[in-house]
Formats: structure tokens, C-alpha cells, sequence
């Protein structure tokens, strides 16, 4: 089981002190959390993509990065990697490359992503946002799978002959998870593929992804890549955390009500109630995390919400430090023993690698020399199968 | 309320929403009579019908929070399931300043859009004024025609001097009257049956009939296609990894 803090990477002012970061002191606190959630021993540290104010993480492979470069066993992901507005062909390479930085402590979440104007500001059509997002990822699952791809869709501009460089590292494709919140396509593509799926568990009232949970389930098992119960779940949540109840509740409600997502809508102790969200001592977010398995089923990655909102920096990394020492071995070892026989773990670099290769050395493609393109003679690595000639495009 | 029959597994669910905020309510005062007159109609035709009444005003918090949460809490979800397993709805507003009531717009505003697909729906509202009689064809008649619901011919609109006309009373008549041979025909169930699939859908929705497990989907439509690695159009691949079937 995977525990780990995804970050929206909103700038906000603090409702407290009435203050709000800049750009760049948000930017560096994110370096700072990532590195925090390694040292206190999380193992997931993910961050979304958004492309308007207030938000800042634009690029999550930039930043990524660096907090790969700051941290040593953390897996780095993304909440989300946008599907529809992003061309899968930069993606593939992007992320390679990332994993290749990262020395394979990377996974990405793929998502659709929901703010209108972006889509007509990367020159797509929002009313496509679906098989935009389908027909990306079947793009983007083959250039990480095959050194030479020739391929043509409905959206991006064909391809003949593309290689996307670097190939991953060992050739073994970072593992991908789905995120939707209702979108049956997405479960069905995450369960074709073996992928992983998440539901961020925000926003929406206890158990309300359980009929997309199940359904991505049922179809994993019908792909045959295991029971239902084996597939690869992961579940989002917002959590605030104090050595007691009445401190966490005292110390976040401000936060809560000034919130622009939450402060217009119910009360704390009402949407403490009925959500997902868990505010209180480290033993009632436990307790609140619990449920969740109890609701869902055994499930393979936890990630919470704990820097939104303007919560300062200092409070964060306090709140990184609770769940890394007080929630998450408690909840490590609670699961772990509530778990059901044959239930896998999320897949990781290594464990993919080892499914892979066995104890073989795993694949390392050197490229040939510079041909001028990717069509003539094998393929551009040195180890291509000879045989194999590239289909070259017919003109009438 | 007038006249509930007791439960039996024939009763018609006859669901009345009412956003008038006064105790009394002439809003509610329209409703019940419209929904006594079709209870007395389907008692003709030897079927008892039971009547459940959501007034708007209790709700109105629930209603704005549900608006700004983006989800709705358990008052709501009630009212919700009430709707979706109603046979018929009878809708009653106020007009405020030459609209329907916002109350009952936020309230429709929370409805999800397969709920209503050819419910039988009869419309009324009352003003202060006959000069706002078109309110209710012009505002309820096109709102409901979103929903795809089966609005019923006559629409009922009460102005202070139709309490005191017999033709009042007429058109309460002719209206509970579609509304029951609707009813008595099953005609709104038998176009929900028939064209289900036809109308746009949200998985795990609140729609009796909306799709709930893989049982409830179409594996076979364009979009699962190509979630289950569907090609692109002449999708070819040269595969020359050594890996390139994996």
C-alpha cells in the first residue's frame, strides 16, 4: 500500500494572516513538501496540471524534476497529467524523460481536466474532451511500447516512422493511472490496459465513486488481468490533522470557510460528516482512512489534499510530518492486516522490471547512427531484429 | 393533503413541488387541488393514488448549499429519489417579477437531466396579476421540454380573481383529467422504456432506469471502443521493437 499527498498547487491567500505567497515562494514550498513527504517516509508525492491563476504548476515535469533531484525514495507522480490539451507525442517524451531523471521513481496520472478555456487556449474543442482524451492515451501507451510508430487519428496530425526518444527507461513504460470522477470510458480504458484507476474522493459526498470503482474492477477482471478485487485502485481525500480533535477543528475551520471550493457550501462538521473529508487527531483520520478500504475495497494508493487553501508552509510540512509519523504507519499496518489474500501492491519501476525480465539484465536501446529519419533500413536501435523493415507510406 | 390512499402496490405516485414561501400558500393551494381533482379522476378509474408534497421553502438552504458544493446533501437527495420514482409531477409557482420563482429554477437546477424523460409533468403557477397568465407556458413549458419530461397540454395559472370563477375550477378539471388518462395509458413509461438509450445518460445517475453496473452499459458504442485501445482510422504499426507486442 502507497501513501502519499497529491497538491492542486493553488496559490491562496492565507484567510489568517490575510497574506498571499507569490508565485515563486509557492513554487519553492513545493519543492519543500516533496522533499518533506521523503523525509518523513511517504511514498507518494504528486502534483497537478493547470494552466490559469491561481494555480502555478503549469509544467509538473519541470518541477518534478527537481523534487527528484532533492529526494531519494519518493515516487513522484501527477494529479493530473492533462490528456485532452497536451500532445501525447510530448507527453511520451516528457515523462521518459522524467523517469530516466528520476531513475524510475515516476508514475503520472492522466486525467481530462475540467476548466473550460483551457481547452480553446490549446486549440481543442472541449466538446471532444472524451475521445480527445481516449485516442491520446492508445497514442501515448504505443510510443512508450514500440521503437517506430506509424499511426493516424481523428485529432493529432499523423504519424510515420516516429520514435519517441528517450524510450522509457529499461524500456519499461512508467505505469499509468486513470482519474475520472464519472466518466465510464475512462474506467473502461484504465481496465483494458491493466492501468491503475483513481478517484480523488473530493468534493463529492462518502462512497460516491463506488459505482466507477466497481466498474473499473469488474472490467479488469473481464480484460483478464487479474480479479476484481486485484485491481489497482487508488483514492484521493483532504485530511487536517492535530494532536486532537477540537485543535483540528479550530485550527482549519478558517481555512475551511475561506476556502473558495468549500467556504460557500456546507458547514466543517457537516462535510466532515458526509464526505470524505478527515479533520481531527491522527486516531480519527485513521479511523476516517479506514472506512474508505471498508467502502471501496483493498486498495493500493492513498493520496491526500494538505497544502491547499493558503495553509502556510510551516503548517504543511507539520501536517506532512503527522501523517508520516503518527497516520501512515498506523494505517500501513492496519490495512495490511485487513487486506485479503492475493491482493497485489501498486506496480512500481521495479516491480514492473522484475515482471519484465526476471532476473535477465533488462533491455538498454542504443541508437544507431544519425540516418536522417526513422524509415530506412531496421529500426534505430542497435538492437532491432534485422528482419523487421519499416512499411514505407505508398503514393498514388 | 387531501385524500392520501393507502399504499398499495398499484398507487399512483403522484409527487407535487411547490415553491410558494406564504403560510398559506396559494401556490400550495393550487397544487392541492389540482392534485385532489387527478386523485379523485384516478379513484374513477379504481386506481388509488398517493400524493407526497415538496415544499421548496424548508429547502431553500439545501438548496443553495447543494448549489455551492456542487453536490447535494440528504434533504435533497429525498426529494431526488421522490421525483425519480414519482409516476406524475405537479409543479406550482409563484411569479415574481414576471418570472418564476428562483427557488424553484435553483431547485430544477439540481435535477439530473435523464430524471424527468417522459414523466408526465402538469405546470400551474399564480401571480398577483392576470397580466403575468403566460409565466407559466412561456417559463415552466420550456424548462421542462430540457428535461424531455411529457408537459401536459393545459397549464393552470391562478390570478387573484380566478378564486372566485367557476371557469377556475373547469380548467383544474380538464388538466387533472390529461393528467390522469396519462397516467391510465402509461404512455410517458412506455417512451422512457422505448427510448431510453436514445437520451443522453450519466453513469450512476439518479434515474430509476439510469446505469448502475457494467450490466447497465454498452460495450459495443464508438466511445467504449476506443477506450478499449480502439484504432484510429487505418491504424498500422511497423512494431519493430523487440518488445512491440507487449
Amino acid at each position: 500500500m502507497q501513501f502519499g499527498i497529491f497538491s492542486v498547487s493553488d496559490v491562496t491567500k492565507d484567510p489568517v494572516t490575510g497574506k498571499t505567497p507569490s508565485e515563486a515562494e509557492r513554487l519553492q514550498a513545493l519543492l519543500r513538501i516533496g522533499q518533506k513527504a521523503d523525509e518523513v517516509g511517504l511514498d507518494v508525492f504528486a502534483v497537478g496540471e493547470h494552466h490559469n491563476p491561481p494555480f502555478v504548476s503549469s509544467s509538473p515535469t519541470t518541477l518534478l524534476a527537481a523534487v527528484a533531484a532533492l529526494t531519494k525514495r519518493i515516487i513522484l507522480s501527477t494529479s493530473v497529467t492533462l490528456m485532452t490539451t497536451n500532445d501525447p507525442v510530448k507527453l511520451a517524451e516528457d515523462y521518459a524523460m522524467l523517469q530516466h531523471i528520476a531513475k524510475g521513481r515516476l508514475d503520472l496520472m492522466v486525467g481530462r481536466g475540467n476548466t473550460v478555456p483551457v481547452y480553446p487556449w490549446f486549440g481543442k474543442d472541449i466538446r471532444k474532451g472524451l475521445p480527445l482524451a481516449l485516442e491520446n492515451y492508445n497514442l501515448l501507451h504505443r510510443l512508450w511500447r514500440e521503437d517506430v510508430v506509424d499511426w493516424e487519428g481523428g485529432f493529432r496530425s499523423a504519424l510515420q516512422g516516429f520514435t519517441s526518444t528517450p524510450r522509457p527507461l529499461d524500456d519499461v513504460p512508467p505505469f499509468v493511472w486513470h482519474g475520472s470522477i464519472r466518466t465510464p470510458e475512462i474506467a473502461e480504458q484504465a481496465a483494458y490496459y491493466g492501468n491503475g484507476f483513481f478517484a480523488n474522493n473530493l468534493l463529492a459526498p462518502n462512497l460516491h465513486f463506488k459505482p466507477l470503482v466497481d466498474l473499473y474492477r469488474q472490467r479488469f477482471e473481464h480484460y483478464g488481468h487479474g480479479t476484481a478485487a486485484q485491481a489497482i485502485v487508488g483514492l484521493g481525500g483532504h485530511s487536517f490533522i492535530a494532536k486532537n480533535s477540537q485543535n483540528a477543528v479550530r485550527t482549519f475551520r478558517p481555512y475551511f470557510e475561506g476556502s473558495p471550493i468549500y467556504g460557500h457550501s456546507y458547514d466543517l462538521e457537516d462535510y466532515m460528516e458526509s464526505t470524505p473529508m478527515s479533520v481531527g487527531s491522527p486516531q480519527q483520520v485513521i479511523d476516517k482512512t479506514l472506512t474508505f478500504q471498508e467502502g471501496f475495497g483493498d486498495y493500493q494508493r492513498q493520496l491526500w489534499v494538505v497544502d491547499a487553501f493558503g495553509l502556510p508552509i510551516e503548517q504543511v510540512l507539520e501536517q506532512i510530518e503527522l501523517l508520516g509519523t503518527e497516520v501512515v504507519p498506523v494505517l500501513r499496518k492496519e490495512m495490511d492486516a485487513r487486506r485479503a489474500p492475493g491482493v497485489p501492491d501498486a506496480p512500481t519501476h521495479e516491480s514492473l522490471l522484475r515482471a519484465k525480465y526476471g532476473a535477465a539484465a533488462p533491455r538498454q536501446p542504443k541508437p544507431r547512427a544519425n540516418r536522417g529519419d526513422n524509415l530506412t533500413g531496421s529500426s534505430p536501435y542497435e538492437d532491432s531484429d534485422p528482419d523487421l523493415i519499416a512499411r514505407f507510406p505508398t503514393v498514388a | 393533503m387531501s385524500a392520501d390512499s393507502s399504499p398499495t402496490a398499484a398507487a399512483v405516485s403522484l409527487v407535487v413541488v411547490t415553491a410558494g414561501v406564504s403560510e398559506p400558500s396559494s401556490t400550495r393551494m393550487l397544487a392541492d387541488r389540482l392534485a385532489g381533482k387527478t386523485t379523485a379522476l384516478l379513484a374513477e378509474q379504481g386506481r388509488s393514488a398517493q400524493v407526497r408534497v415538496i415544499e421548496l421553502a424548508p429547502l431553500a438552504l439545501d438548496i443553495a448549499r447543494a448549489t455551492t458544493a456542487g453536490f447535494p446533501g440528504s434533504t435533497i437527495e429525498e426529494a431526488m429519489k421522490s421525483l425519480s420514482e414519482a409516476d406524475a409531477l405537479i409543479v406550482s409557482t409563484p411569479v415574481y417579477k414576471a418570472g418564476i420563482s428562483g427557488l424553484l429554477k435553483s431547485f430544477v437546477d439540481l435535477i439530473d437531466s435523464d430524471l424527468l424523460i417522459g414523466k408526465p409533468v402538469m405546470i400551474a403557477a399564480t401571480a398577483g396579476t392576470a397580466r403575468h397568465a403566460l409565466v407559466v407556458d412561456d417559463h415552466l413549458r420550456s424548462l421542462f421540454a430540457y428535461f424531455r419530461a411529457l408537459t401536459l397540454p393545459t397549464s393552470v395559472f391562478a390570478a387573484p380573481e380566478d378564486w372566485g370563477s367557476p371557469a377556475f375550477g373547469d380548467r383544474i378539471e380538464r388538466a387533472a383529467q390529461e393528467l390522469a388518462q396519462v397516467i391510465r395509458t402509461g404512455v410517458g413509461r412506455a417512451i422512457s422504456d422505448a427510448a431510453w438509450s436514445g437520451y443522453q445518460h450519466e453513469f450512476a445517475g439518479r434515474a430509476t432506469r439510469a446505469a448502475q453496473t457494467t450490466q447497465d452499459l454498452d460495450f459495443d458504442s464508438t466511445l467504449m471502443q476506443l477506450a478499449a485501445g480502439g484504432a484510429g482510422r487505418n491504424s498500422s504499426s511497423t512494431r519493430l521493437g523487440p518488445d512491440a507486442g507487449s
